[in-house]
């Protein structure tokens, strides 16, 4: 992984230093709030309902063994032990003290983290594919990529103040698990004809009041046109952008207000006149980026374990149910990619004690060559397991709980915090995802669905993704009483859908068993076991399942 | 209300303004004076003294291109700190026209944006009311490395680390 120079070491600390003068400031009296308020934001620091809420950057979901230790250190020393994985692969913490957070970025800082620009209207932390790097359908690894665009987006002088927060997505592989369409700016790796590495380049895209899947602005930006190219998006973007409406600042309205193809034009002028500046990338920019995600060196294994089939073949069927849900191919022959569920009952989805981050980075030193990755749906991932050790991981990770093999499945549900720790919110997220995994999970009914992605967000501001859950929910305050609306038939692939508003909301008490009711009603209609609930939706449309469940006494 | 000026090898100091604003309908005085751009494209031929121009964020630099070469100020209008068009605009007067006078910023301009300001090519800041000076000037110190290629640095950082 990337590895700090003095130079970006000197930044961080140089950060922690100045954020550390600014709450002096803030605390005496010379910064009130409202000019404190930008500041604090783009150090990830939020006011919310109880208290503080800090969020810390984890570049494209990547952590070392090291940084995970560090981090549940900073959880029990400033906060209440535990921490929460969000889906731009990023860490909060819930409780921190105003003065402590100076401490905080200095303990950060000596494990080359920082808390930049999480939040604001800036350019957000880089998310990416989780399997980056080891993924068997890759065109090429994004991390180099991502690598750069962060040093370039970092205290940017240009884009600290743009008219809205600003969201990129890359992702190098075939699969698109990075959910790019739907970001302000979503990056695939692609090769053209000659073999040479360019990005399709998707502008507009996003959640929120105004759900939309990017369109592609460009099919090919040539490798070393990288940076300039999104220098002249975001100047675009910052010189045009609406600033009279929040809720219509994000570049997403801009790209549909003047149309795809004219934002297309716009841009591509721009870029004419600083393509050949000093942001044009050479080969020789590129070979030091890549030189830090270099692939480690493998053991050269059989690709079939005799120990691992063995296990498969026990009578006991839960790990092998656990390999076929939570492991996935990897490129390297005798290893694989193991997803960890953070989606068991004990604990809010994403939720992680420090004595579990211990463990993991304890895990991710003895089994995955010491690096964990986090994941948009607020799980982690171990890269690079020798699939000899499964068996032996297996039991460690079901021992800290996060063994349940639902990855992919409906109780591994993307969840905002929701009214319990969130003032946006108007309704509880954390206690509708856990009705929902009790259901299933009580049922034994898991297995059946196949692929179903349930995401639940608290209010429209969607930080949990309801718009591209398969089933999606969204809290909403109807004359004070906390309501959810049911969508179906969102999909963050490639062939991105927003999903559509089933019926009239439903309240707390209802809203599970209507969960209940739509996958009851998908295992009756599908064709076959290979049919996915996506499928099925789209071939069937609404109606069926709106009656399942508004009228499921005549169905 | 405080003005500083900012330049790398003579440091950062409080100036006292040199510059007169004036509103369209009033005559000329014999001193420098900053106008309006409506002003500026009706003012032809000589004037007294050195002449600046204020605009906002949001004004086309094609619109101040043909004025550039008389225009020894021009002062850029903040509405609130938050508004980035003004860094964007500062950028592309200097990078992309050329233009080498002085650059101010007026408005909401506070202590902590001064850094940024500095890079996308300002040089002049009308301090908002109620910033300490004393803080002001320590803000240029914040940071002694940065990524970008802007006013600091020609070069971005990955070629910097390999002496480019």
């Amino acid at each position: 992984m990337y590895q700090y120079d003095a130079f970006d070491q000197r930044i961080v600390e140089e950060r922690a230093q100045q954020f550390r003068d600014q709450v002096i400031r803030r605390i005496d009296g010379r910064l009130g709030e409202n000019d404190f308020k930008p500041l604090r934001l783009q150090n990830g620091l939020y006011m919310q309902l109880h208290a503080y809420m800090m969020r810390i950057a984890v570049p494209y979901g990547l952590l070392s063994s090291r940084q995970l230790r560090a981090l549940a250190e900073i959880t029990r020393k400033y906060d209440r032990g535990y921490g929460h994985f969000t889906t731009r692969q990023n860490m909060q913490l819930n409780w921190p003290k105003l003065e402590d957070i100076p401490n905080i970025l200095d303990d950060l800082a000596a494990v080359q983290m920082h808390a930049i620009q999480t939040s604001g209207n800036c350019i957000r932390n880089i998310t990416s594919d989780p399997y980056a790097g080891v993924a068997a359908d890759e065109i090429a690894d994004p991390r180099p990529y991502c690598e750069l665009l962060r040093q370039w987006s970092t205290f940017h002088p240009e884009f600290a103040f743009l008219p809205r927060k600003f969201k990129f997505a890359i992702t190098g592989a075939t699969e698109d698990r990075a959910a790019i369409r739907v970001h302000d700016i979503g990056i695939r790796l692609v090769k053209n004809d000659a073999g040479e590495i360019g990005f399709e380049y998707y502008v507009g895209g996003g959640q929120g009041r105004t759900p939309l899947v990017a369109p592609c602005i460009n099919e090919f930006v040539p490798e070393l046109d990288l940076v300039s190219y999104s220098e002249a998006v975001l100047r675009t973007y910052n010189r045009l952008g609406r600033r009279d409406n929040k809720f219509k600042a994000r570049i997403k309205i801009l790209v549909k207000q003047v149309g795809a193809d004219e934002f297309a034009r716009l841009v591509e002028e721009e870029h004419a006149q600083i393509k050949d500046g000093p942001l044009k990338l050479t080969p020789e920019d590129v070979a030091q980026f890549r030189r830090f995600f270099r692939p480690p060196i493998y053991e050269v294994l059989p690709d079939e374990d005799p120990k691992l089939q063995a296990a498969l073949l026990s009578k006991d069927r839960t790990f092998a149910g656990w390999v076929r849900n939570n492991t996935a191919k990897h490129r390297s022959p005798g290893y694989a990619i193991v997803n960890l569920s953070l989606k068991n009952r004990d604990l809010p989805p994403g939720d992680v004690t420090a004595d579990q981050m211990d463990a993991v980075a304890d895990l991710a030193d003895r089994y995955s060559l010491g690096g964990v990755t986090v994941t948009h749906r607020q799980n982690l991932v171990f890269t690079d397991v020798r699939k000899s050790d499964l068996p032996e991981l297996y039991e460690s990770l079901r021992d800290l709980g996060f063994a349940t093999p639902n990855f992919g499945k409906l109780t591994d549900i993307i969840c905002c915090p929701g009214l319990d720790y969130c003032n946006l919110a108007n309704a509880r997220s954390i206690s509708v995802a856990q009705d929902v995994q009790a259901r299933f999970d009580a049922l034994g009914k898991l297995y059946d669905v196949g692929d179903l992605q349930l995401n639940i967000s608290g209010c429209i501001n969607a930080c949990g993704h309801h718009h591209v859950g398969h089933i999606g929910i969204l809290g909403i305050d109807k004359q004070g009483v906390e309501h959810y609306q049911l969508m179906l038939g969102g999909s963050r692939a490639l062939d991105s859908s927003l999903g559509k508003i089933l019926g009239k909301a439903l309240t707390h008490d209802e809203i599970g068993s209507a969960v209940e009711r739509v996958v009851m009603a998908y295992v009756g209609f599908r064709e076959s076991d290979e049919e996915t609930f996506l499928d099925c939706y789209r071939r069937l449309g609404p109606a069926p399942f709106k009656e399942a469940v508004y009228e499921p006494n005549q169905a | 209300m405080s003005l500083i000026r900012h330049e790398p090898d003579a440091g950062t100091r409080p100036i006292e303004d040199a510059w007169v604003s004036l509103s369209d309908g009033e005559t000329l005085p014999s001193r420098d004076v900053i106008v309006t751009l409506e002003r500026l494209a009706q003012l032809d031929g000589d004037v007294p003294g050195r002449l600046g121009v204020v605009v906002d964020g949001a004004t086309d630099p094609e619109a101040l291109a043909p004025h550039l070469q008389r225009l020894s100020l021009i002062a850029i209008e903040l509405p609130k700190f938050t508004d980035g068009r003004a860094y964007s605009l500062a950028r592309l007067l200097r990078d992309r026209y050329g233009y080498t006078g002085t650059l101010r910023a007026v408005g909401h301009v506070l202590r902590d944006q001064l850094f940024y300001m500095w890079r996308c090519g300002f040089d002049e800041f009308d301090l908002a009311e109620g910033v300490n000076v004393e803080d002001a000037v320590a803000a240029f110190d914040d940071f002694t490395i940065t990524y970008q290629p802007a006013e600091d640095h020609e070069q971005p950082i990955w070629r910097r680390r390999r002496g480019g």
